[in-house]
């Protein structure tokens, strides 16, 4: 391993000004609606577990695994916390991680921290969230069809995000490339992230369902018997 | 709750820590060091050489305007310790640490009133 270690997320100077500054307002906004959402999933049960898999996605964000000879990924988390604790709480996992990123392992730059919190804790998150809500009278039925909806899920997650920062180099971005190469490489390369993202998230979910069923979101708040349901209410994506 | 509940939680939230302080610790040194995805969009077109001071980028990309990071020399800064070789588990494991305090910490001050059982709220 090299000590001139890359980045993983986007650096300060790469999108201008301006558009970091709207992005890190939409995303104080969001992330605190979040927190006021989240107060309602969180209890002496569900707290500590939210806590810990903050810290399981920010260890895990430490692998980046091979995609192609000389570029890798790594997980961004989105749907595998979605699943796990919920959307609101799940926005506030990811951000998190962000931020300890950000400040401390000087990973992320600081002005590029709303619109990294913009694409992976609030696109990827409620992304895999409405993936898996959708699919979540399958996820329901068996083990092998939870682990399909958390791929499916990840791998959406993943792409989606990655098109975040396309809008964000499009607005406001640096020179360097056309937005058409960036919008190609960014979905070529997460759509091969996303199968990683993909494996990890549906490990990582059929491991905690294998034990504490009652701990996954995504199966706890699934209509106990009438699968029908689950496309009830589809304007609120919590 | 009964007292077993418990027991079995909390082995199953220190089994879930002990994964993440593996990882963070051990796997960390089989991670790839090529750039990540985005990484690999913003040096699309750039000869990345390393040198004495650090990565020169010869040709055209985005990454040419990045600019240094506030906290570049901080104590943890890409994930070593003091810039040492080979330290970034210690770096991980600190850095597992401090996330489980402080998202534990704000998770447990944002939770509202436990209700007695953990009954499925209404379409959430």
């Amino acid at each position: 391993m090299t000590t001139t270690d890359v980045a993983m997320h986007m650096s300060d100077g790469i999108v201008n000004a301006p558009t970091s500054l709207i992005f890190g307002v939409i995303s104080i906004v969001i992330v605190g609606y979040a927190a006021v959402r989240a107060r309602a999933d969180l209890d002496d049960r569900t707290a500590p577990m939210a806590g810990l898999v903050t810290a399981f996605v920010f260890a895990v964000q430490m692998i980046n695994f091979p995609i192609l000879p000389g570029a890798s990924g790594h997980l961004l988390g989105g749907a595998l916390v979605a699943i796990l604790v919920g959307p609101w709480v799940g926005t506030l996992c990811i951000t998190i991680v962000l931020v300890v990123q950000a400040l401390l392992f000087a990973d992320g730059g600081l002005t590029a921290l709303g619109t990294n919190v913009f694409n992976m804790a609030i696109i990827g998150v409620f992304v895999g969230w409405g993936v898996a809500r959708a699919l979540r009278g399958l996820a329901r039925r068996s083990r092998g069809r939870l682990l399909a909806t958390a791929f499916v899920a990840a791998f959406v997650n993943t792409v989606v995000a990655s098109l975040g920062f396309v809008l964000q180099y499009a607005i406001g971005g640096a020179a360097g490339a056309t937005t058409g190469t960036v919008f190609a490489l960014m979905v070529g390369f997460h759509a091969l992230i996303g199968i990683g993202e993909g494996v990890i998230t549906a490990a990582t979910v059929g491991a905690v369902a294998a034990v504490r069923p009652d701990l996954v979101h995504l199966l706890r708040t699934a209509p106990r018997d009438a699968p029908a349901t689950a496309v009830r209410g589809e304007g609120s994506s919590a | 709750m009964t007292a077993p509940d418990t027991r079995r939680r909390s082995r199953f939230l220190l089994g879930f820590l002990l994964v993440a302080l593996l990882v963070a610790g051990g796997v960390s040194y089989l991670a790839s060091s090529s750039p990540d995805g985005l990484d690999s969009v913003t040096l699309h077109g750039c000869e990345v050489t390393e040198t004495s001071d650090g990565e020169q980028l010869d040709g055209t990309c985005i990454a040419q305007n990045a600019t240094d990071h506030a906290t570049a020399s901080g104590p943890l800064a890409d994930y070593s310790v003091g810039g040492a070789e080979h330290s970034v588990g210690i770096a991980g494991i600190l850095g597992v640490i401090v996330t489980v305090l402080v998202a534990g910490g704000l998770f447990w001050l944002l939770r509202g009133r436990t209700k007695p059982e953990p009954a499925p709220s209404d379409d959430d």
